[in-house]
């Protein structure tokens, strides 16, 4: 085997991001971040269902005809979400409510459908279920990295507990409630992906025309 | 009547699904460089939305909620838990029934249509639209409503969105920016613009 289980797990985080570079799975990067609690529980959700989705998937990998494989997929997906939406209802109701429609989102998320069916279809179950685990995770990062800008400068909290106490509990910090609308996630997001691509420049895409200076005579 | 003409109004500008809930946002951005194909998946949504959620309403109504399938005999089965998966189903079902009458009677729709059906299915905002059906209990007709207003309000962002970008790849941006990056930004620009619309109540 080319790759070893360890860069399966850690290339996804930064040199192949899910949401940075391959543009997957955006939808509930951006919906559910507004509190960093919401965020975790989100990722883990979408991690567990990446992962066990891609095992069940490389298992019966051989036996699916390729003509229907996208419905069975499909299929192995829904279940599994539906098993994290009931125990969410069960244990967490508050959380549950909460990420209201996102839960079931899971199953149209790009990170899902697009791990399945470029790597569990070709792979076997072990190494299918860490590339799920590790895409899982590389998407929960960054949801954590918004969610945690978000919470902090938008109300001064973290996990619900206060770090900046705010001017209107008597503290000296004046949250910026833009950061708690919608627009900031596209914001954050944004300069994220410039964050990461300054670090990384190979990630950076191409210009469609390039700016030609013209010296004057 | 005034009770729908609200919802429809709400559904395209204040809670448009693409930039207050970030639904399809993979599509929008993926297929949102050109202003003519923005205009044609914008459609091929708002016609898919269109049939899908009243057809999940019935489906829920008739066969899924608490004590629905009491004209089969069986007053007492709560079927619920298996809403997401039978949505998926019926929107996959429908987009690929579609698929297959555009190409049988309307071909030259269907050739400029075609090629964006099949990424509908995964479309978050298509199932999207069917799960915030059912989390505010519609009644049949308003979830007609919802389903084509949400569809334009999708067609009327990406629409917008793919103008902006056709203006802005001429522009002279950072490298790291560069592509997505300033998409995003764009995209949290158009948000801020529609939610001044919030102000508007009916």
């Amino acid at each position: 085997m080319a790759q070893t289980y360890r860069t399966m797990l850690v290339d996804p985080m930064v040199d192949n991001n899910p949401i940075t570079l391959q543009v997957l799975g955006i939808c509930s990067a951006l919906a559910v971040t507004s509190s960093l609690k919401v965020a975790l529980v989100m990722a883990l959700a979408v991690t567990l269902v990446t992962a066990f989705s891609s095992m069940f998937i490389s298992v019966l990998r051989s036996q699916i005809p390729s003509s229907i494989r996208i419905i069975v997929q499909m299929i192995i997906i829904a279940s599994l979400v539906i098993v994290v939406d009931q125990v969410l209802k069960a244990y967490a109701y508050e959380i549950s409510k909460t990420l209201s429609v996102f839960v079931g989102l899971i199953i149209t998320n790009c990170i899902v459908m697009g791990r399945a069916e470029a790597f569990a279809m070709k792979n076997p179950p072990i190494a299918s279920f860490v590339d799920g685990v590790g895409n899982g995770m590389g998407y929960g990062l960054i949801l954590m990295l918004v969610g945690f800008i978000r919470e902090l400068f938008g109300s001064g909290s973290l996990f619900g507990i206060t770090i900046l106490p705010t001017v209107n509990n008597g503290g000296w910090y004046v949250p910026n409630g833009l950061l708690l609308l919608p627009p900031s996630a596209f914001f954050v997001i944004g300069l994220l992906i410039w964050g990461f691509r300054s670090w990384k420049p190979e990630q950076v895409e191409d210009r469609e025309y390039r700016i030609q200076t013209v010296e004057a005579h | 009547m005034e009770g729908l003409i609200s919802l429809a109004v709400k559904a395209i500008f204040v809670e448009n699904m693409a930039l207050a809930f970030f639904l399809g946002m993979c599509t929008f951005l993926a297929v949102s460089k050109k202003i003519g194909t923005a205009i044609g998946l914008g459609i091929s949504v708002t016609l898919v939305q269109a049939i899908t959620v009243p057809a999940n309403n019935l489906i829920l109504t008739y066969l899924l909620a608490p004590g629905a399938l009491a004209w089969a005999g069986f007053p007492d089965v709560d079927l619920t838990f298996l809403g997401l998966i039978s949505y998926i189903g019926v929107i996959a079902a429908i987009v690929q029934i579609l698929e297959m009458v555009l190409d049988k009677y309307f071909p030259p729709l269907y050739n400029a249509l075609g090629i964006f059906l099949p990424l509908i299915t995964v479309n978050c905002a298509i199932l999207g639209g069917s799960l915030f059906m059912v989390e505010r209990d519609y009644d049949f007709a308003q979830a007609s409503v919802y389903g084509i207003s949400s569809g334009l309000g999708w067609a009327l962002a990406i629409t917008a969105m793919a103008g902006v970008r056709e203006k802005l790849k001429y522009s002279d941006i950072p490298d790291g920016l560069q592509g997505l990056g300033i998409t995003f930004i764009s995209a949290g620009l158009m948000a801020m613009a529609f939610m001044s619309f919030s102000g508007v109540n009916l």
